[in-house]
């Protein structure tokens, strides 16, 4: 029953009409080459371990853009002797899949709180309502590294499992973070499609509160959701950078962008700028990236409504 | 307006205590013992433990760790710090916050009338060069991450640029480190505010400049601006007399939203400088696992958030004629 | 009629307007022209799509960025050419000589500006005085316009002023500075009739006093026939016919103006007397279409040479220009509309009537604004007491109307009925059994007997739902069907609502606003109901479909033998409709009366300006009329006594500010509640209605 067809009509038009627009298509296609490295950062990287320490360290980048050699090392090696060119691409893999999942989580809980407050509306809608208020006054990057300090810190009997738990911390509070936010924009989408007069027809027909929320109601409301998470995604990704670089992210030594930045300024910056500067631009390159490309998903989704 | 003020009051309480809950309850109910952690982790004494229990009042219930926790908190009695050689948490909290809102004030004092200007200018001129340029200039440069943009601010600005000829004067003005002491004046923190205060800046600019200009593209499509044309007066009188006037109203409320973010924003910042405001201490503070003086921190800058909203609010209702018969 | 040439205000010649759409400029406006001559008062007709506000905009020079005139346009103001002004010289003529009043009123006005500086602004602009000598200009003029307290107008921001205040402000502000020339885009659409008749009275008097020329664009024939000397009536961009009012009305040549005057129910007309004759089709979309008369898709006298080549606009000697290739045929009477005159038919069951529905003492009243912080403190305002007490029955079969002002509570009590909102008071009887509060608690086959079909099609059906599954919906879920069946049913009752079969598989987006509603009225038939409640189902509809959904309404019911609860503002739909009509003000009923009695004396005083205020599409028919002021109490504050008093023309005296009226029985099933004996009213109204036909 679902119009699939005209779904995927609606898709591709989006999709085209965010490709017409230079900044965004250049956004969408560098996010989606990040995508890609993330993807297939094992067998792209020439020294797949991130921290194969066996080159010299300290060596300069051999990366000559005018003949387009990459050379042996082409963003240098770092003090310890590590491919930085390997960790950069090896980094993407863990951003994208912290911040990614971590959106996915925190729209798809956040959107189904938002359509059932909005819909019912009533007291559980005001009291919901004061939570995600009060849960949104504390600044989103204190509540992120907060909850980070502590669940860290909870436990010590996991010992090896440290490292990948602290991953899935950051992914764990991306997702609490950002429920309320996204409930608030289902929350005012859904009432603005409930008083249509084809949600209070299928409430004369007896439809279940279910299917009114995810049959009548979730379709008209995803154009708002899908700009939302486009946006979330583009601060979650900001968000994993800045809690790496605080060092609450990833543990060394994984080639987490934010923590190698912090692991090589001050002083060592003086040593190894290039240690320093390649994931540094990496982060700067993706987060222009995919603001450009939620920016077009925004433009693109007013303009088909 | 009494009940608009009322309800307004209402809120803002029920939403601090609720808050002042949640972060209660998540220092508290996640698994984790901070008087383990105190007494040094899992090789800790048993009896060392219950000791530092007793003596954080972790052994009563916790409504009755809530209530005694939020009474001492209201009183000012914030208690002293475990990291911080005994100092006491209000103090260190105090002074901390003043450090960090001078940074704030100078970053609102930049950002504000920067990017209301350039978001009207883009407004006015939607979809034509310098909306474009503006557009671009807001949502690459400025949305990158405070860290990034602080340490390039750092190392080119400070430390290249600094070296060379302009070095004394470049060196006074933008010095490479923020680590000034904590208790400095105004006058001579200064010097080491500008950098942070331009990173800062840029977290603003974006966020505020793309709103207002989101709100005189709105207004500009209302019928009243073509009244106002069809008037005979001046693309100018209309613009400013009508447009402006409409178009600016909500852009009140959007900078009280931008305080909750100037804060995440100031963290970063200050790390980055090492300078000693409040987000620096609270990093310090969550390593050093002292969750007492974390608890007091994230509170203040709730209460900051919160009052923020509330004196929004309250100014958009006096300023909007539309809400004070609500 | 010419004109003298030195009367000429405006004259306007081959004036072609495109919009630019995906890149390529495309004509919505095309060749038209225009004679008016000073103290003139001009109708331009034209349902959405026809270009009539373009023209008004192209005129002001005030087009948007994605417009513009196409050269060889001629537009002479006052012997100046427009096209040629700057923009400076344009904007010294919006400040003084051509004025503007818009619709909506409410959007118009800034919102953050007291009323007083913003009327003061365009006096300054137009007749460059200030200070108290302003304030003196702008103080007369408020009291020129009817505003009541006017030095309390001036201080109030416009949201606190009623919809009918604000135009009136509006009509202030463009006339203050003595415009040579009006411009009043449909100034009353949106406001209730009773307002609309309030405030077209006032223009009229407003423009008798001046040599103002006014060009009154509407889609409302019965406002033009009523205001205008000279109609012209536009489609698709084009002008079909203009001609004098008087002529127009009574002796239109063109296929689409008959076409319109014939899809207008008349005060007092009843399905049963006579069909309405529908256009068929949709209205015009936006599309370059050079080589065929514009409205051929749609013209029943249609032929080959039609859709093959242009008519031209041909000027009479008579001062008539005309748009078509048939017109000699129809002044000739060889051409008719093949009038679908059969009556609809008597229903089968009228005779053993049936008792359908009892509505008993039924209230709703809201409460407002109680949020969380208002339980917490115990302080709330009064309820707002949208329906307050009605009782009404409906028989099997029997269409009901139900009409009001706006704020009369007819939508809600609907909506109490269909069980969307729970009512706080009285009893709901479906064929003798007490039905449940809401839908919730509605049991499916109480839920199958009512349907509802909303006033707006375009939020009526669900965007990403076919209308295939939207039909389809209902019968499995109410009937039981399996998909298959529901499958054939659904092409079925499509075809009952003539839409072709392949209209099952397109989208709510692909359908023009009649359609959907067609749609949405087969849905509601989907599972077989008895009743079905129709709430306002045309009144956001084109005139010109309009009378194409109302017939088809008329013959669904007949068919099936389906009970109606017909609401609207409109009194001739209702009585178009219904069998039985019930009044409504301010959460109740003031009277009910069978479809002959209504339009007749006695009528309950409300009932008597309702009817009073309905703009006839008749020249020869201006009635003035007994008027209600504009300020219906809010459901909040309602007045003691007889609810009606503050605004009744014919209140007798302290009972009627005291005292519930009571209701009093005229006969066959006629009731009005009034203070009023049922022979004093009908003496009293003869006798007005009399004195109004000797004028
Ligand atoms: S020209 Fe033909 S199609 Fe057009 S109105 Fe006349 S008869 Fe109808
Ligand atoms: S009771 Fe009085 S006020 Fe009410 S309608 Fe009758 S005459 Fe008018």
């Amino acid at each position: 029953m679902l119009p699939i067809g005209q779904r995927i009509t609606a898709s591709l038009q989006m999709i085209k009409a965010l490709l017409r627009q230079p900044a965004s298509a250049l956004g969408t296609l560098i996010a989606a080459f990040f995508l890609f490295l993330a993807l297939f950062g094992g067998q792209l990287a020439p020294y797949p371990n991130p921290n194969d320490q066996s080159h010299n360290a300290r060596v300069s980048p051999t990366l000559d853009i005018g003949s387009l050699q990459f050379g042996e090392h082409p963003f240098g090696t770092d003090r310890l002797g590590r491919d930085v060119y390997s960790r950069v691409i090896l980094g993407a893999s863990s951003i994208f899949r912290i911040a990614g999942l971590g959106t996915l989580f925190s729209v798809l809980i956040g959107s189904a709180l938002g359509l059932l407050m909005g819909y019912r509306g009533g007291m559980f809608d005001e009291i919901t309502g004061r939570v995600i208020d009060a849960l949104m006054a504390i600044p989103a990057l204190l509540l992120a590294l907060v909850m980070v300090g502590i669940i860290r810190n909870m436990d010590f009997d996991i010992g090896s499992w440290q490292a990948e738990l602290s991953n899935n911390v950051v992914l764990l509070v991306i997702a609490v973070l950002y429920v309320p936010v996204v409930a608030r924009v289902a929350r005012s989408a859904t009432l603005d499609i409930k008083t249509r007069e084809f949600v209070e027809a299928a409430e004369i027909r007896g439809e279940t509160t279910a299917y009114i929320l995810f049959r009548e109601i979730l379709p008209s409301v995803i154009p708002a959701l899908v700009v939302e998470a486009s946006l979330r995604f583009s601060y979650a990704i900001f968000l994993v950078a800045s809690l790496g670089f605080l060092g609450f992210g990833a543990r060394p030594p994984s080639p987490d962008w934010g923590l190698m930045v912090n692991e090589n300024r001050g002083g060592y910056y003086q040593l190894t700028p290039w240690a320093l500067e390649f994931p540094a631009l990496a982060i700067a390159i993706l987060v222009i990236a995919v603001n450009l490309m939620s920016d077009g998903i925004r433009r693109a989704v007013q303009k088909s409504a | 307006m009494l009940r608009f003020a009322r309800r307004r009051l209402f809120f803002f309480l029920f939403t601090y205590v609720l808050s002042s809950l949640i972060i209660f309850f998540l220092l508290r109910v996640l698994p984790g013992d901070p008087a383990k952690v105190i007494a040094g982790g899992r090789e800790a004494a048993p009896e060392q433990v219950a000791e530092i229990r007793a003596e954080l009042g972790l052994d009563v219930p916790l409504p009755e760790q809530y209530l005694s926790w939020a009474g001492n908190f209201l009183r000012g009695d914030w208690g002293k710090t475990i990291a911080f050689r005994g100092a006491d948490n209000r103090d260190l909290i105090l002074e901390r916050s003043r450090n960090s809102a001078r940074l704030a004030f100078i970053a609102l004092a930049l950002s504000v009338p920067l990017s209301l200007v350039l978001g009207v200018i883009a407004g006015l001129s939607e979809n034509k060069l310098p909306d474009v340029l503006i557009s671009l200039l807001t949502l690459s440069v400025v949305s990158l991450p405070e860290f990034v943009t602080g340490l390039f601010l750092i190392n080119t600005v400070a430390l290249r640029w600094g070296r060379g000829p302009l070095a004394s004067a470049i060196g006074w003005w933008f010095p490479a480190s923020s680590a000034v002491p904590a208790n400095a004046s105004f006058g001579e923190m200064l010097p080491a505010l500008w950098l942070p205060a331009i990173a800062a800046t840029l977290v603003l600019l974006a966020y505020i400049s793309r709103l207002t200009r989101a709100g005189v593209i709105e207004e500009l499509k209302r019928d009243y601006v073509r009244t106002a044309a069809l008037k005979g007066i001046s693309r100018r009188s209309v613009i400013l007399r009508h447009v402006l006037r409409n178009a600016l109203l909500p852009t009140i409320t959007v900078i009280a939203i931008s305080i909750s973010w100037l804060i995440s924003g100031l963290v970063v910042i200050e790390f980055v400088f090492g300078f000693p405001g409040l987000g620096s201490l609270l990093i310090a503070a969550i390593e050093r696992r002292d969750l007492p003086l974390v608890q007091s921190i994230v509170m203040v800058t709730v209460t900051v958030v919160l009052c923020a909203n509330l004196f929004a609010d309250a100014a958009y209702a006096l300023l909007n004629p539309r809400i004070k018969l609500e | 009629m010419m004109t003298p040439a030195s009367d000429l205000l405006l004259e306007i010649e081959d004036l072609t307007l495109s919009y630019r759409i995906d890149k390529r400029w495309i004509p919505a406006v095309r060749n038209f022209q225009l004679k008016l001559a000073r103290g003139q008062v001009y109708g331009l007709v034209g349902e959405s799509g026809s270009g009539k506000s373009t023209i008004a905009m192209a005129l002001m020079r005030f087009l948007s960025g994605n417009g513009r005139v196409e050269s060889g346009a001629k537009m002479r103001f006052a012997g100046e050419d427009l096209l040629g002004k700057s923009a400076a010289e344009m904007r010294a003529i919006w400040a003084k000589r051509i004025k503007l009043v818009p619709q909506n009123a409410g959007a118009a006005l800034n919102p953050s500006m007291r009323v007083g500086p913003q009327v003061l602004e365009s006096i300054r602009a137009a007749i460059g005085i200030d200070g108290v000598e302003a304030e003196r200009a702008m103080m007369r003029m408020f009291h020129d316009v009817n505003l009541i307290d006017p030095e309390k107008v001036a201080r109030r921001y416009p949201h606190e002023l009623s919809g009918g205040m604000q135009q009136r402000v509006m009509i202030a502000m463009a006339l203050v500075s003595n415009p040579e020339l009006l411009i009043l885009d449909e100034p009353t659409t949106g406001l209730d009739v009773t307002t609309e008749a309030v405030i077209l009275d006032l223009i009229r008097q407003l423009i008798a006093e001046r040599d103002t020329g006014v060009l009154y664009i509407t889609h409302n024939l019965g406002v033009v026939a009523q205001l205008c000397e000279r109609v012209t009536v536009l489609y698709a961009g084009e002008i079909m016919e203009d001609d004098r009012a008087d002529d127009l009305f009574h002796q239109a040549w063109h296929p689409y103006t008959l076409g319109l005057l014939g899809s207008l129910p008349r005060p007092g007309q009843n399905k049963r007397d006579a069909l309405l004759h529908p256009i068929d089709g949709n209205p015009p979309a936006l599309k370059d279409s050079s080589h065929a008369c514009a409205f051929a898709e749609r013209c029943a006298f249609a032929e080959d040479i039609c859709r093959d080549v242009k008519p031209p606009l041909e000027s009479l000697p008579d001062g008539r220009a005309i748009r078509c290739h048939r017109w000699r045929e129809i002044r000739d009477g060889e051409l008719h509309l093949v009038a679908d005159d059969s009556a609809a038919a008597e229903p089968a069951h009228e005779g053993r009537a049936q008792s359908l529905m009892r509505v008993a003492d039924l209230t709703k009243h809201f409460t407002v604004g109680r949020s969380l912080a208002d339980v917490l403190s115990h302080s709330a305002p009064p309820p707002i007491r949208a329906v307050d007490g009605v009782d009404l029955a409906l028989n099997a079969g029997q269409a009901l109307g139900l009409v009001g002002e706006s704020g009369s509570g007819k939508t809600t009590l609907a909506r109490l009925i269909v069980g969307l909102q729970e009512r706080t008071g009285g009893k709901l009887e479906l064929l003798g059994m007490d039905i449940r509060n809401s839908v919730r608690e509605r049991s499916p086959d109480v839920l199958a007997k009512i349907q509802m079909v909303f006033q707006n099609p375009q939020n009526a059906l669900n965007p990403y739902m076919s209308v295939r599954d939207a039909i389809r919906r209902p019968l499995i879920k109410l009937r039981g069907m399996n998909p298959g069946d529901a499958d054939a049913e659904a092409l079925a009752l499509l075809r009952s609502v003539n839409l072709r079969a392949d209209y099952a598989d397109r989208f709510p987006g692909e359908l023009s606003g009649g359609e959907k509603q067609r749609v949405a009225i087969a849905r509601a038939f989907a599972s077989d109901p008895d009743l079905i409640i129709c709430d306002e189902p045309v009144s956001a509809l084109d005139v010109s479909v309009q009378a194409a959904v109302l017939n088809l309404l008329a013959r669904l019911q007949d068919q099936n033998g389906t009970a109606y609860l017909f609401i609207s503002h409109d009194l001739a739909a209702v009585g178009y409709l219904a069998d039985t009509i019930a009044v409504m003000y301010l959460g109740q009923l003031f009277e009910v009366a069978g479809r002959e009695d209504l339009f007749q004396p006695p009528f309950h005083p409300y009932t008597e300006a309702l009817f009073a205020a309905i703009p006839v599409a008749d020249p020869r028919h201006r009635v003035e009329a007994t008027l209600l002021s504009d300020a219906l109490p809010s459901a909040q504050y309602i007045p003691g006594g007889c609810r009606f008093h503050t605004r009744c023309p014919r209140a007798i005296g302290p009972i009627c500010e005291e005292e519930e009226p009571p209701w009093r029985d005229a006969g066959a099933g006629h009731v009005i509640r009034c203070h009023i004996p049922i022979e004093e009213l009908t003496e009293a109204q003869t006798k007005s209605a009399a004195g109004a036909a000797m004028d």
